[in-house]
């Protein structure tokens, strides 16, 4: 037993010195926060206890598998089952071990990390929301001076890339145009949500992951003790674009976090001010062909051909060749306009993604370009006066 | 164990030849034949699924497909895995071996048991048939949701949902009727002085099996059921808008998809120790702890569903007595381990293919089993949680802990079968084979899911490139190597040196005491068990 003893310390010491090494390609990537540190020092305590505990029967196995062999002359020996008090005293030894491995050795620690993964208020500084929808996040600043921030993360992966015609970067699949901006040292308080299926905001640095369920609010929260660049995953299936919503937060110092701020505030507003000036039939065709491709193209495809019968094309489609208004002028139900805004079975509702300019030129762009020519233009006040 | 000596004639049966005999059979043999000719057709058609996932897999990019064929591959590939290869292996064993390890001459309902294994092929071609009919523009292929139909996804879904459900009906059926029939059996048909507690241990592991199968499956029912129903009739049960909840799904699902996993191991955790036993030429040790063991692990499993979705939210309460539950699991399982090692302690052991796949499979499991402890920790699940981790565990105990344990049954009992020796070289040479690339396969699929690959997605960043390469090679070659098992079986069936009754030089039990092969009708005399 003393050299099985000295074996299992010897592969204990390996591992721990395989997860203590500055790459992490063998264990999980370098913690970013306090819950992935304590994330890590379960994990490697548990696989060193499995370890020990693997390698220690295993070598008995090996051992028997060796000497106790019928070539070897063996006769097999006949098993008593332990009858005296001493016997039965042994055979209760390593069931004790085990109760002591399961709910002391990993069970206290685990009560503590999940007592701390679960505390989501306690000295939280300020509230995100976060809503994941096929197949983008969307971020909103709940309080503070970036209440009212709000935009959405697509991906920057192109089509090209995907299918290696053209050179993948270092990030591939894994950049955003608009990086979630958290400040660094904050608890900030993650709630969660979908629009649509279940998604899972899941970044491996953070060590929290939470699925994100549609008609509910679930909450983590994260405090990034490193300035940097974080990159995750959505990890639960939500269909073809499952692969392709990926999460990028910078984790910045206070003082850019608030320059920040003022930053995107400012963006938004302009953005969100084009809404009330009339605009030309060009403007809003250039536009929405960026608000189309970034967000439409996946289903429809860029070319507008759809891939039917799941994703219908929007060439020749009727919704996008028949009128937007009613013969009154009045919102009309099934138009163009109605379906974009709220969305029909697997079609999104565009209603809290985009703003108005964004509506009005993405429908306008569909109604005028991918092969169709109707010749209307929507209005960002008509969308704003739609939405009421 | 002695018994009295079988009388043996062969007889001459009215049945009738060709298709016909195998369509209007009962008789148990016949049956067990068609389930495991089944199971291995599943086996390969599962496969190449997963061998066309692997290849897409093989590089950064998509090469093959698109990501919508992608997610059909991977569900369809674990419900034809789970459900029309593992079941039916285990399944047909039971039919095979059940009857003749117990001294009865058939199964106690064999009609009930040749409508059970039909229900089968059709439900495969349920599961299948939309792929053929996308080809045609009807639908838009199979299941896309993963093998779990996880809602909202699921109600969005196209027609490859509800061929699904209805696929999932029939082999829930069938199950629940081969269940019903063994639980009969096991009452009613064994041997005089055969008691419950000097039953063969397969036949305990399916006893249990059958009960959780029959506690389990019409929960799934109920549930794909309500998912249909969401689907088409306008239920909200698991739609927020309608004041249901998507979890929901999840609570009933995994309510059997736990047990799920017991049912396919618990036959294995059968006939491995008497494995052990034939090639230790020494009896089981500990026969009563593990048929306890077995009762705690059924017990057990239908109460700790919740630990594959601790991240869906749960109070805090719920998620410590879960993780707690789900680690308590692991004091029975150890005695199970202890009882396999110290039968083969001090024993005087030899290795043909048989045993050499149970002791792998016991190396192989255990690293299944260990790294399910771990996955039972709230806080590190958060890291494991549908990543690759997930999935390199999961092939742990259902490939290693399922398939390699049916392989171990198949070389044990397929001379008792066929009454002819398959090849020992070639037998050996699958074994070492599939245990390498099974190895090489997986290995790295760990180091993935640490660094953070979540599974089901169809491509992948760059950092993770290297360990999919070689994961993509390995499933190759172990794809492979199960064309040399067809190729045992085949050649085993065909021919090849006859078979003793006894086949193994420790075989102990009344299966051995038959001819190999065994006749028709299997015992006309009942044996008694002293």
């Amino acid at each position: 037993m003393q050299v099985l003893r000295k074996m299992g310390l010897g592969f204990a010491a390996m591992l721990a010195s395989i997860s203590a090494c500055a790459d992490y390609r063998w264990n999980f990537p370098e913690p970013a926060t306090p819950m992935a540190l304590d994330t890590l020092h379960v994990h490697n305590k548990f696989m060193i206890i499995i370890a020990i505990i693997f390698v220690s029967v295993l070598a008995v196995m090996i051992y028997s598998i060796f000497a106790h062999r019928k070539s070897k002359g063996c006769t097999p020996v006949v098993d008593k089952a332990p009858s005296t008090a001493v016997e039965i005293f042994w055979t209760l030894i390593p069931f004790a071990i085990l109760l002591l491995i399961d709910f002391v050795i990993m069970g206290i620690p685990a009560y503590h990390s999940v007592l701390m993964m679960e505390n989501t208020r306690d000295k939280a500084t300020m509230v995100i929301k976060v809503t994941g929808s096929q197949w983008r996040w969307q971020y909103e600043y709940m309080d503070g001076d970036a209440k009212g921030i709000k935009f959405v993360s697509n991906l920057t992966t192109t089509s090209d890339q995907m299918h290696n015609l053209a050179k993948k970067d270092d990030h591939y699949l894994l950049e955003v145009d608009n990086h979630l901006v958290l400040p660094v040292g904050e608890k900030v308080r993650v709630l969660m949500t979908a629009t649509d299926v279940l998604h899972n905001w899941w970044v491996p640095q953070f060590g929290s992951s939470r699925v994100a369920v549609p008609g509910f609010i679930r909450e983590t929260w994260v405090q990034v003790i490193r300035p940097g660049v974080y990159r995750g995953q959505c990890k639960e299936l939500c269909g073809k674009g499952h692969g392709y919503m990926p999460i990028v937060v910078d984790a910045v110092p206070m003082a850019d976090y608030k320059k920040w701020v003022v930053a995107k505030k400012a963006e938004l507003a302009k953005a969100n001010a084009g809404a009330d000036k009339e605009w030309t039939k060009e403007d809003l065709i250039k536009t929405g062909k960026g608000v189309y491709e970034k967000n439409c193209a996946v289903c429809h495809q860029v070319t507008g051909a759809g891939l039917p019968p799941a994703f219908p094309p929007l060439t020749g489609s009727k919704i996008a060749n028949g009128p937007i208004f009613g013969a009154d002028g009045k919102y009309m139900k099934d138009s163009h306009l109605d379906r974009v805004l709220n969305g029909i079975r697997v079609m999104p509702s565009w209603k809290a993604v985009l703003n108005d300019t964004e509506i009005a030129a993405v429908i306008t762009y569909e109604r005028n370009a991918l092969g169709n020519s109707v010749g209307d233009v929507l209005q960002p006040s008509q969308v704003k006066a739609a939405r009421q | 164990m002695s018994t009295t000596t079988v009388a043996h004639h062969e007889e001459h049966h009215d049945r009738p030849a060709g298709i016909m005999r195998w369509l209007t059979t009962t008789n148990h043999k016949d049956i067990g034949t068609m389930y495991l000719t089944f199971s291995l057709i599943m086996f390969f058609v599962g496969g190449c699924m997963i061998l066309g996932i692997r290849a897409e897999l093989f590089k950064p990019g998509l090469q093959l497909m698109n990501p919508e064929f992608f997610n059909q591959l991977i569900g369809v590939h674990a419900l034809i895995m789970i459900f029309a290869a593992l079941m039916p292996a285990a399944t047909g064993f039971a039919n095979w071996m059940i009857p003749l390890q117990i001294g009865a001459p058939d199964m106690a309902l064999p009609r009930l048991n040749n409508w059970g294994f039909w229900l089968l092929p059709p439900s495969a071609i349920l599961l299948t048939l939309p792929f053929t009919l996308a080809l045609f523009g009807i639908g838009d292929g199979a299941l896309a949701t993963g093998w779990t139909f996880y809602p909202p996804l699921s109600i969005q879904g196209g027609i490859g949902v509800d061929f699904a459900i209805f696929a999932v009906h029939l082999l829930g059926i069938s199950s629940v009727m081969g269940s019903i029939n063994i639980i009969v059996t096991l009452f009613n048909m064994r041997a005089p002085g055969m008691t419950l507690m000097k039953m063969p241990m397969f036949a305990w592991g399916w006893l249990i099996t059958a009960f959780l199968l029959v506690a389990t499956i019409p929960v799934l029912a109920g549930a794909v059921t309500m998912l249909l129903t969401d689907r088409h009739f306008g239920t909200h049960f698991f739609d927020a808008a309608g004041g249901g909840d998507p979890i929901m799904f999840q609570h009933l699902f995994w309510f059997f998809g736990h047990p799920e996993v017991y049912i396919l191991l618990l036959p294995v955790w059968g006939f491995i120790p008497q494995i052990l036993e034939t090639f230790s030429r020494k009896p089981m040790y500990g026969y009563k702890a593990q048929v306890y063991s077995f009762w705690a692990i059924g017990g057990l499993s239908v109460v700790v569903w919740a630990h594959h979705f601790f991240t869906a939210g749960m109070p805090v309460p719920a998620l410590l007595y879960f993780m707690y539950s789900t680690m308590a699991i692991s004091l029975p399982l150890a005695v199970l381990f202890f009882c396999w090692i110290k039968t083969m302690w001090k024993g005087s052991m030899s290795f043909e293919t048989p045993m050499l796949f149970a002791v792998g499979w016991i190396i192989l499991f255990g690293i299944g089993g260990l790294t399910g402890l771990v996955l039972a920790d709230v806080a590190a699940d958060a890291q494991y949680h549908n990543s690759y981790f997930v999935v390199a565990h999961f092939h742990y105990t259902l490939f290693a802990g399922g398939i390699m344990g049916i392989m171990a049954g198949t070389y044990y009992w397929l001379p008792k079968m066929t009454g002819h020796m398959y090849s020992e070289k070639l037998g050996k040479l699958h074994f070492w084979l599939t245990a390498i690339s099974f190895n090489l396969t997986f290995i790295p699929q760990f180091f993935l899911g640490l660094a953070g690959m979540p599974r089901r997605i169809p491509d992948y960043a760059l950092q993770f490139a290297e360990f999919n390469m070689i994961s993509s090679i390995a499933a190759f070659a172990l794809g492979l190597s199960q064309l040399l098992f067809v190729y045992n079986i085949v050649t085993c069936t065909r021919g090849g040196k006859k078979a003793t009754d006894q086949v193994w030089e420790g075989a102990k039990g009344l299966e051995w005491t038959l001819p190999s092969p065994p006749p028709y009708h299997s015992f006309t005399e009942q044996p008694v068990v002293k």
